[in-house]
């Protein structure tokens, strides 16, 4: 495959960048997107070029390190993680955007690669049980019902990517703030500090910069683990609550 | 704004949730006012008299215990409150979102959304100048095709008279479109600010809330334009 690739470019946090087209050939079909941009570097490196920096770690999908908007898209046209995106998505001849997240909170540091500490820093304001150290409890000893139990399981799925930050037009962290709340509000575990949770890392989100949410939905479209979009309507849920409750 | 310290003290209620929930509940308002509206409008196809007494009645609703027109004037503070309240919470969220975004992306595609939901803000912004024009021409009678003599002795000729002027129809019309994308998402979206979509069905039920929203009280508003265009109804 023969690719144009249009990508962002900034030396640092305080470069102005912009898009630099580049040309490869010889990609297979069967290659991660990652690789691909591989093939790229290693042909910037012979040419005594300056790689194109971008984030990835476990490149099985699972860690939630890769980004990249591709071609308008957040982790590209599949429902999955930049790294298990392959070229046969895309066809011979295309061109293809890449860009970093674009979120004030998310500052870029280089190239396409942005810090997330924001969701580190929303994450210890709340996204946490408190629990005895020692040996492991009995896991049978607290028991939660099946229905609570799978929606909590399928919602901390999330991987904390970003991938809803940049695909929504307000820039908000809503859907990966519910799915925490609802990962952790679901189980016993989580509910002696419910209320306080909620109202601490919607303050945190708010105070990183994060933009309201409008329920419009691009987040849960782009989301590679596929957490709906009823998690924000928990969250808000829990937040009303707390609001009753005076926190 | 990006920062490295946690924040003490949040409070729900300086939110940016808070604010969406004032946005819910002053649009649910709204609603409940619309359908009132649109209700009232239908009366144009029992004839002049039915119509002109339902706009008497709107006076007189609650006399002796609310002077003449106190129930109006109670439902416009309302409104009038709950629409500085709309607006203000839409500025602040409008504001808050493009500081979240200050460098915009150089292919940006929609993949999940749609298209009353994007356009919520400028429509919102439409709606809000036709409700001027709206109340210029029909409640404070300045603009109107017989020059301010029938608003309050005969609404029911304004009413004919304005919907027999093409252009005038035409503004309703588009508005009303305007009113049926804003209540499409604004329905749904009031439904999960609130926190009732918590599963995919109740989703889908709100979802179906909007549609049917949009369509009763938008269609509702537009059958007396185009029945005195096409006349089915006049004087």
């Amino acid at each position: 495959m023969n690719l144009t690739l249009k990508i962002w470019r900034q030396s640092g946090p305080d470069d102005q960048g912009g898009i630099h087209t580049y040309q490869v050939s010889g990609i297979s079909p069967d290659m991660s997107f990652l690789e691909m941009l591989d093939v790229l570097n290693e042909q910037l490196n012979e040419k005594g070029e300056e790689p194109i920096a971008f984030d990835s770690d476990c490149r099985e999908g699972i860690c939630g390190m890769c980004s990249l908007m591709i071609n308008g898209e957040a982790h590209g046209p599949e429902v999955t993680t930049t790294c298990q995106l392959h070229m046969r998505s895309f066809t011979d001849g295309d061109t293809i955007t890449i860009e970093p997240w674009r979120a004030e909170p998310f500052p870029v540091i280089k190239d396409l690669v942005v810090d997330r500490g924001a969701f580190d820093r929303i994450i210890q304001a709340g996204g946490f049980i408190s629990a005895i150290t020692g040996s492991a409890p009995e896991a049978n000893s607290v028991p939660a019902p099946r229905d609570k139990a799978m929606r909590a399981f399928n919602v901390a799925t999330c991987i904390g990517c970003g991938g809803c930050v940049a695909a929504c037009p307000n820039g908000s962290a809503s859907l990966f703030l519910g799915a925490k709340i609802t990962h952790l509000g679901e189980l016993p575990q989580g509910q002696p500090e419910r209320w306080t949770r909620v109202v601490d890392m919607v303050g945190q989100h708010d105070h990183e910069g994060f933009g309201g949410c409008t329920n419009i939905g691009e987040c849960a479209a782009a989301c590679p683990k596929e957490i709906p979009l009823d998690v924000i309507s928990q969250l808000n849920k829990d937040l009303r609550t707390a609001l009753k409750m005076g926190l | 704004m990006a920062t490295t310290e946690l924040v003490k003290g949040s409070r729900a209620a300086r939110s940016t949730i808070a604010l969406k929930l004032l946005m819910a509940v002053s649009g649910l308002l709204f609603i409940g006012f619309t359908v009132g509206h649109m209700y009232g409008n239908l009366k144009a196809f029992s004839g002049e008299e039915a119509f002109n007494e339902y706009a008497h009645h709107l006076r007189e609703l609650g006399t002796p215990m609310l002077p003449y027109e106190g129930f109006l004037w109670i439902v416009r503070v309302g409104l009038l409150a709950a629409i500085i309240v709309h607006i203000a919470c839409a500025v602040a969220l409008w504001h808050r979102a493009a500081k979240a975004r200050p460098v915009q992306y150089v292919a940006k595609k929609n993949r999940g959304s749609s298209l009353s939901s994007r356009t919520m803000r400028w429509g919102g912004i439409t709606l809000l100048l036709f409700i001027v024009w709206h109340l210029l021409n029909f409640t404070i009678v300045k603009v109107n095709p017989s020059n301010g003599s029938t608003g309050d002795d005969n609404p029911y000729q304004l009413v004919v008279d304005t919907f027999d002027t093409p252009w005038m129809t035409v503004i309703y019309l588009l508005a009303m479109v305007a009113l049926g994308f804003h209540l499409h998402h604004g329905t749904f979206s009031s439904l999960q600010t609130l926190g009732f979509t918590n599963t995919a069905s109740s989703r889908a039920r709100a979802r179906a809330a909007g549609w049917i929203v949009a369509i009763v009280i938008a269609g509702g508003f537009t059958l007396v334009p185009l029945s005195v265009l096409v006349g089915i109804i006049e004087k």
